[in-house]
């Protein structure tokens, strides 16, 4: 165990200190992303892009900064930006998931195309899996193309898509040979969301605010080189952005952050006069959750060390999801209570920025619950961890014997 | 940066482990339950072999010198083999303890002693340690006077190493006729719990720590690193076993760890177990590397690992159904070795009042 920083990498941080010193001012405030980035965000996200603080690691000739990989400088960077509560750089779907996913599988002319313009904030990009006859069966997608005349004609209707109502792509699941099996019949497209034959309609949620949507596909034609991978390669693509989304989901610097916040909120606000950290029950429920998040914290550098030397993580990586989310929600709870009557007042405004402090606990509660369900729900993850991770056998399907007799 | 074991400390563990297995079958440890000592010479004499009994104490007192981090790596491996030696005490605390409040010439007397395994160390703590019961203890000259409960590694121990409130720490021989110990099985019968009555017993005075409440919180802090490792250990086998069991135990035509309920149990015991580890390996780093956050990561490791431990030993011995209840199994010997390093050196509840306290969260 080593973890003192050679000089590199505490010149860098002086670096990243300065920075943040110098331009922190100019940051737009974290936690939006519910709108298109504004002019702020992305003035913002150039300047990142310039000193190497975002998409350090792409190569130059897709827009990034064209470093090798090495996580300990991108730890560094994030815990730098996240201690200073200054925005670290827009965070969206297509950012997290899709450019990962083409630099790991697409074409070079895919990755030329649109990494570029998606990092700059200026594409943005939802995701087209869920339908709502298949949410956790993600195989069972039944929208479906065919091709005609050099084009994919696509019909079908997603559902939970996020940010459709804004925006300009969507990456897309869908059936394109329905003979070649559940699983060996899939496509992965990329579609524009001006296309003719899309219709977005927002769904409304718990928040009482309309996060998600769903997306009616009818006849839309898009040109057929518009396929990550191969016709038939759909759900290995699929598969390669949902392992980017479970380590997003569950992010032990978030846990942190939270954590802090729900620190702060403990010292200032009382119950019968008496600051609520010094409750008794309180306390322990706080200490209990520091406990927990020291643990995810520790847990991901040793990942983040794993992946430096090129190790398998195996089961390590497959419970960050289960494990950051059931924490994020019991951190959002803890805080909801502490807040007690004060706490129930619930009135959103258009934007999350614009919320009091009372309607961000209420919402963030919720959308922690979302967070539980979205991107495999828990009980999917448990089967990922029984049965990739700890080699468990699979529950019989409905086709096998053994279940027939049950 | 490196966030792992190293080389060396991979060894160490690899070859204690091979050593364990060969030594410690199951008959072997209801035997050594049976004689309720928590000692076991052979083992004993092993651990020695291997370096281990000395590897805290530095080079020139006759040790290896090592760190923390090596301690918790061979707590984890004790752990899971639920090994009956007194580690905690004679390995961990007393050259720790003797290093802070001992004289050079003391240290150069004692510990090559306890390096070479031939004294064996129990401790016990007036205060601070989170124990329950009544305890006092004085020195009148260098006599020791007074009653401690709660001692650990008393069963074969040739000396008691006591942290007194006054900011000294008193050295006794263990069969001194001024000493009275009473050695109680505990539930865990890998390692008993003992009272000591002390009626003017003769003492080695040590009061040479330059801060000995700090040196008193360090060795406590240490011991429960090394509690939580311990626990991890145990915790580790018992959910290794049960995720063995669950694939070869069948029913209804099926292994019963295909059924969601058992593979979702399973799933979250993983869940809470995995990232226990990482906390462990940095608690115990903190300990030689990161004095100002030492405190806070000991008693989270302690309180943390504890919760998952008591889950974890619960939730397996249900797996195994009703075997798991039995005695043949012997699953029981690591149930109870999780719930007793729960209690030692406080509970989770006062670990976690303890870093609040340290953090400021609680009005003195």
């Amino acid at each position: 165990m080593d973890l003192s920083y050679g000089p590199r990498y505490l010149a860098l941080r002086e670096e990243v200190r300065d920075f943040i010193k110098q331009y922190g001012d100019q940051s737009p405030r974290t936690g939006g992303g519910r709108k298109r980035p504004d002019k702020r965000a992305l003035d913002w996200q150039r300047l990142l892009l310039q000193r190497g603080y975002f998409a350090r690691t792409i190569p130059k000739e897709y827009g990034g900064f064209g470093l090798p990989l090495d996580v300990m400088e991108l730890a560094i960077i994030a815990d730098e930006f996240s201690t200073a509560g200054v925005s670290a750089g827009i965070m969206n779907q297509g950012i997290s998931m899709l450019v990962p996913t083409l630099l790991e599988v697409g074409s070079r002319e895919q990755c030329a195309k649109w990494i570029g313009p998606t990092i700059r904030g200026e594409v943005i990009w939802c995701q087209g899996y869920s339908e709502p006859g298949s949410g956790s069966d993600l195989a069972a997608v039944k929208t479906h193309a065919y091709v005609d005349d050099g084009r994919f004609v696509i019909n079908g209707q997603k559902i939970w898509t996020s940010s459709a109502h804004f925006a300009d792509m969507m990456f897309l699941l869908c059936r394109t040979d329905a003979d070649k099996g559940k699983h060996g019949g899939l496509s992965y497209l990329l579609i524009p969301m001006s296309a003719e034959g899309i219709e977005v309609r927002p769904l409304i949620t718990m928040t009482g605010r309309a996060e998600f949507n769903e997306t009616f596909l009818t006849n839309v034609r898009v040109p057929i080189d518009q396929i990550v991978m191969q016709r038939g390669d759909g759900w290995h693509v699929a598969n390669v952005t949902l392992k980017y989304e479970r380590l997003l989901l569950g992010d032990p610097n978030k846990l942190a952050h939270r954590l802090a916040r729900v620190i702060e909120l403990m010292r200032r606000t009382s119950l019968i006069g008496v600051p609520t950290i010094e409750i008794p029950e309180y306390r322990d429920r706080l200490l209990k959750l520091q406990g927990e998040v020291l643990a995810s914290k520790f847990h991901g550098l040793r990942l983040l060390s794993e992946q430096s030397r090129d190790e398998e993580s195996g089961v390590r990586r497959l419970i960050v999801k289960l494990n950051g989310t059931m924490i994020a929600y019991r951190l959002s709870s803890l805080a909801v209570d502490v807040l007690g009557a004060a706490g129930l007042s619930y009135e959103p405004k258009g934007e999350a920025l614009e919320d009091d402090e009372a309607t961000t606990w209420q919402i963030d509660n919720m959308y922690d619950i979302g967070l539980i369900i979205g991107g495999g729900s828990s009980n999917i993850q448990r089967n990922i961890i029984g049965e990739r991770g700890l080699g468990l056998p699979r529950e019989p399907t409905a086709n096998t014997k053994s279940a027939q007799k049950v | 940066m490196e966030f792992g074991l190293s080389n060396e400390q991979q060894l160490l563990e690899s070859s204690l482990r091979r050593f364990l297995e060969g030594e410690l079958s199951i008959e072997r440890l209801r035997k050594v339950a049976g004689i309720g000592t928590g000692f076991d010479a052979a083992l004993w004499e092993g651990l020695v072999g291997q370096g281990i009994v000395g590897f805290l104490v530095p080079e020139h007192f006759g040790g290896t010198g090592l760190a923390l981090l090596d301690a918790a790596v061979v707590a984890e491996s004790l752990g899971y083999h639920v090994t009956p030696l007194p580690f905690l005490a004679s390995v961990v605390m007393a050259p720790l303890t003797l290093m802070s409040f001992g004289s050079e010439a003391q240290q150069a007397e004692w510990l090559p002693k306890i390096a070479s395994g031939e004294v064996k160390m129990s401790m016990a703590f007036v205060d601070g340690a989170g124990q329950t019961g009544c305890n006092s203890a004085w020195l009148k000259g260098n006599m020791l006077s007074g009653h401690l409960t709660g001692v650990l590694d008393a069963g074969a121990a040739s000396h008691v190493l006591v942290l007194l409130t006054d900011g000294r720490a008193a050295l006794v021989d263990a069969h001194d006729t001024g000493v009275t110990v009473d050695v109680h099985a505990s539930i865990d019968r890998t390692r008993p719990i003992s009272s000591y009555a002390f009626s003017g017993a003769k003492a080695i005075i040590l009061d040479a720590a330059a801060d000995a409440h700090e040196a008193a919180t360090r060795v406590i802090d240490a011991g429960r690193l090394v509690l939580a490792a311990d626990t991890l250990g145990a915790a580790q086998f018992m959910f290794d076993r049960a995720l063995d069991y669950s694939k070869e135990r069948v029913q209804f035509d099926r292994a019963i760890g295909s059924f969601q309920a058992v593979k979702h149990t399973i799933a979250d015991l993983a869940t809470m177990l995995e990232p226990c580890r990482a906390l462990v390996w940095y608690a115990a780093y903190a300990q030689d590397a990161l004095p100002e956050e030492a405190r806070i990561m000991a008693l989270h490791a302690k309180a943390h690992v504890s919760e998952v431990g008591r889950e974890v030993a619960r939730l397996t011995t249900e797996l195994h159904g009703g075997m798991g209840f039995t005695d043949l199994l012997g699953l029981h010997y690591w149930f109870k070795r999780i719930a007793f390093d729960r209690q030692i050196l406080g509970a989770p509840e006062y670990c976690r009042r303890e870093a609040a306290k340290v953090q400021g969260w609680l009005v003195a």
